[in-house]
């Protein structure tokens, strides 16, 4: 039996422990906002936080993250000064590998509260978005570091 | 599968509507389809099934609550270009609603929408009309309620978001109060009531920066429903190993590991198609499990041994000197003007100049980030789906033909697509579902993974390309030869197909070049994987060989690129194409404008700062300017490239002329994506076959831009134009790696003549 937490609530997994993350939260908890995109951690749609890091759910087993705590898209209290940033910019064209790349500049930002355009670019180019909303992307992770400061000197 | 052939041939170039945009509403209003009635909506997804609300419904498209919620029908995809906002925004215009009262409802498949394939960039071009005419007559019905109510004329009403107003009076009623009212009056006839459509500067959202897209904030949350996300109760879960060579039969297989995997169910077959394939199945082995890891994993241990196929002796190399020998011999004519073939010999004769050159682009693969994937369930002869689909009546058609039940007995919802860019227009996954699920007797569920994506594509066609130009007097030519030379759409529909007839309007038969003596070909080629729609279709190969062969002839010339395509386009004029059917239709209301290609190119020189700014080594500015979909774009980029060979893309300006905007932000998004669509292909895109196998399986081998590969910055210029409304979600695609590969010449000194750049060493 393998336990371990998803967005603050306790859960246990006794089916295949090889089975990666993104399966057991798509297809076994029911938490559709992570997507599946490569299974190669090659694409980022999948990202998730495992203690508050970004990970690949789609190559993480479900072994790999006993003891620990997820945070998916769900898991996020709405809206997320990125999530904010992610609106104003009018980032998303489909959508589908938003949700990874918020997960993503999430992590980023915990990190590196005033991240370069070199620092993006670093952190985000794992995470492959198709209709190329890259340039907002970036604009949107500068936008939400300067909401986040700004309400950090207020 | 007549059916299937008949809606989906021709589409790209120009859209199939099976009745005209004018006729549509009075067949509806004639057949009582535009009545008022109470009836159910299309509920949203996984909503309980509906309850019957009382419902002001002047329409197919358009309900009113008595709370004042406006209900207005998507019936176009939305897959990331805006369509299933941009078309409901018209309809709330003109019925004067205020758009945070409004609710989209994404339609069914069904004929009734007409046609509602969300393909060849012409949602809002095809139905900008339609949707005007929608608003207007419920805002006149609204009037007219509220009229009666007030015992005024109607004449003395008028709107303002969301309410009727009567000013001499100063009451108002909103328009929930008088949607019960509403619905019990006629719907006025448009014979009978010129429909009062709004003045352009009385819009509220049409070509408004404000608007954004309906489905933002559960994009952001991870609350929007996917193909991916799509469930029903009791479903399982499938993955299908198809056969590896187009057209392969199972000979035999062995499941016995497949089914000790935990989670594994059984396995089922499906048949592989009888040619043409069309949409159908491709065939193979399904492994159904308790969910997806268990169907991918089972899958790994499946033994199959299949037949062969005459698909297994296609070999990229030697195809591509195949179509090149092809290219270099006369084709099918499908444009000509002048004498090319005078021209070249008197040109031989006077000892002028010829300029021969060849192209060569491999094909690609869309790799939407949402690989195909769809939900269906059989039961008592009819099919129910929920597909993340382009196409929702070809989505009816295919797995009606599949199945041997009638179309009507095919119900499809449509997901939002987590991409499409024309593979999701073809919904063979969907008929997979369908016809597991009727050998389950349960809901299936059918997940591709990236490699079944991949390998499995409608692919965008490998093409090689011949130009030939005789160079006159200023190095303008007097004579240009074009010939194209790719397995066409059409072998999809047709086996013997090889010619790529319905393909021409696609850049390829409407040079609007000024040159005496032209001439464009087309040569035959064979299929050996099925060929599709991507993103601007052929366009893509026929802008790369036009204008990488244009900037050569500049460069001959020692003329400046821009000054030199200005002459080649010419004297502001309506370009004269001999076209047929929908095409010469279409040419009535968007003639061919050079002044608006010259237009577009002058913004993009000037915005660029063109000639105007020192650039350093390995540094420069390339352009093209194409017109696709109808609507006219020029592409400057900037590149560097550095001491290891390697392309950087600073910046890119993208000029737009496409016509009348509902959503400026939307259509700068567009641009910027095509822009890195363009790069994505222009860099890494290439597909290749060994023996009938696709070689390449995922993102590491069949890379995309990344965001530190990806232009820097794209800054996107709208032409201000009150033109009818054009494409905007392909057109800017195809003049991108043209206007690379030419700044890549003018950085370095190397002519690309092939995709993708990584063929041609810079340094």
């Amino acid at each position: 039996m393998i336990r371990f937490k998803v967005n603050g609530q306790d859960k246990t997994f006794d089916g295949d422990p090889d089975m990666p993350l993104l399966w057991y939260l798509r297809d076994i908890a029911q938490l559709t906002g992570t997507k599946f995109g490569c299974g190669m951690s090659l694409c980022g749609a999948c990202t998730v936080h495992r203690n508050g890091a970004a990970i690949r759910s789609c190559v993480t087993p479900v072994k790999g993250v006993s003891g620990t705590e997820i945070t998916t898209i769900e898991g996020i209290a709405p809206m997320h000064p990125v999530q904010k940033a992610w609106l104003e910019i009018r980032v998303p064209q489909c959508g589908y590998c938003q949700t990874g790349q918020i997960m993503q500049a999430i992590a980023l930002l915990k990190e590196n509260k005033n991240p370069s355009d070199q620092d993006i670019d670093v952190a985000m180019s794992g995470n492959i978005c198709r209709c190329g909303t890259y340039q907002r992307i970036r604009a949107a992770i500068h936008e939400a570091a300067e909401h986040q400061a700004a309400k950090g000197t207020a | 599968m007549n059916l299937i052939e008949n809606a989906s041939r021709n589409r790209q170039h120009r859209p199939s509507q099976p009745v005209s945009r004018r006729g549509f509403l009075q067949t509806a209003l004639a057949g009582g389809a535009f009545v008022l009635s109470v009836r159910f909506i299309p509920q949203p997804l996984f909503a309980a099934e509906g309850e019957a609300a009382p419902a002001f419904d002047p329409s197919l498209w358009l309900s009113i609550a008595s709370d004042g919620t406006v209900t207005i029908v998507a019936h176009r995809s939305e897959m990331g270009c805006g369509s299933r906002t941009a078309l409901p925004l018209i309809v709330a215009d003109e019925l004067d609603a205020d758009w945070s009262k409004v609710k989209i409802d994404q339609a069914i498949g069904d004929p009734k929408y007409g046609e509602q394939d969300t393909d060849g960039s012409h949602s809002v071009r095809s139905n900008f009309d339609l949707m005007r005419r929608v608003g207007a007559t419920g805002r006149v019905m609204l009037i007219s309620a509220a009229a009666a109510r007030w015992s005024v004329p109607q004449a003395e009403c008028a709107t303002e978001p969301h309410f009727v107003v009567h000013r001499a009076s100063g009451r108002k009623l909103g328009y929930g109060d008088l949607a019960t009212a509403a619905a019990k009056l006629p719907v006025p006839r448009e014979e009978n009531l010129p429909l009062p459509l709004k003045k352009r500067s009385e819009w509220r959202y049409i070509g408004k920066e404000s608007n954004s897209l309906f489905d933002l904030p559960e994009i952001v949350t991870g609350q929007a429903i996917f193909g991916m996300d799509a469930t029903m109760p009791g479903m399982v879960f499938a993955s299908v190993e198809h056969p590896p060579v187009l057209g392969q039969k199972i000979k035999s297989y062995d499941d016995k590991a497949t089914l000790q995997v935990a989670g594994v169910q059984r396995t089922l077959t499906i048949d592989t198609f009888k040619p043409p394939h069309q949409f159908q199945p491709l065939g193979g082995v399904a492994v159904i499990a308790d969910n997806t890891w268990a169907a991918f994993k089972g899958r790994k241990s499946l033994k199959i041994e299949w037949e062969s196929s005459p698909h297994s002796v296609y070999n990229s190399a030697p195809f591509r000197k195949t179509l090149e020998a092809t290219s270099r011999e006369p084709g099918k004519v499908v444009r000509n003007v002048g004498d090319v073939d005078a021209a070249f010999a008197q040109s031989g004769q006077s000892g002028g100049k010829i300029i021969e050159a060849e192209f060569y682009s491999p094909h690609l693969a869309h790799v939407s980030m949402e690989p195909p994937v769809a939900v269906a369930e059989y039961r008592d002869g009819k099919v129910l789906a929920w597909a993340p689909t382009q196409n929702p009546q070809a989505v009816q058609e295919t797995i009606a033909a599949v199945l041997g039940i009638k179309k009507e007995d095919v119900t499809c919802h449509v997901t939002l697509l987590g991409g499409g860019f024309g593979r999701k227009s073809k919904p063979d996954q969907v008929a997979e579902a369908a016809v597991l699920s009727k050998q389950l007797g349960k809901p299936v569920k059918v997940v591709w993974s990236r490699e079944d994506d991949i390998h499995f594509d409608f692919f965008h066609s490998v093409a090689a390309m011949y130009m030939k130009a005789a160079i006159g007097p200023n190095g303008k030519p007097t004579a240009w030869l074009q010939r194209t030379v790719y397995p066409p759409i059409n072998s999809t529909f047709d086996a013997s197909a090889k010619y790529a007839d319905d393909e021409m309007g696609l850049g390829w038969n409407n040079l609007p070049f000024d040159i005496p003596n032209h001439r464009a070909e087309n040569g035959p080629a064979d299929y050996h994987v099925r060929i599709g729609w991507l993103r601007s279709v052929a366009n893509i190969y026929h802008a790369f060989a036009i204008h990488s062969f244009a900037d050569e002839l500049a460069h001959n010339a020692k003329r400046d690129s821009v000054e030199y395509l200005l002459d080649l386009i010419g004297p502001p004029r309506i370009v004269k194409l001999d076209l047929t059917g929908d095409e010469a239709e279409d040419a009535k209301t968007f003639p061919l404008e050079t002044a608006r290609l010259r237009r577009v190119v002058e913004i993009a020189a000037e915005k660029s700062g063109w000639g105007k700014k020192p650039m350093g080594k390995g540094r420069a500015l390339g352009i093209a300017a194409h017109r696709s979909f109808l609507t006219y774009v020029a592409s400057v980029v900037e590149v560097e490239v550095d001491s290891r060979g390697q392309v950087h893309i600073p910046k890119v300006w993208a000029v737009v002329d496409a016509g009348t905007i509902v959503s400026p932000d939307n259509v700068r998004n567009q641009f910027e994506g095509a822009a890195v669509f363009g790069t994505s292909l222009a860099l890494f895109g290439e597909i290749t076959a060994t023996n009938g196998v696709i070689d390449q399986s995922n993102f590491n081998n069949f890379q995309v831009a990344r965001m530190n590969r990806a232009p820097r910055h794209v800054e996107v210029t709208i032409v201000k134009s009150e033109a009818p409304p054009a494409g905007v979600g392909e057109p800017g695609v195809p003049p991108f790696a043209p206007a690379l590969c030419n700044a890549i010449f003018a950085a370095t000194g190397k002519r690309v003549r092939e995709l993708p750049l990584s063929k041609t060493k810079l340094v």
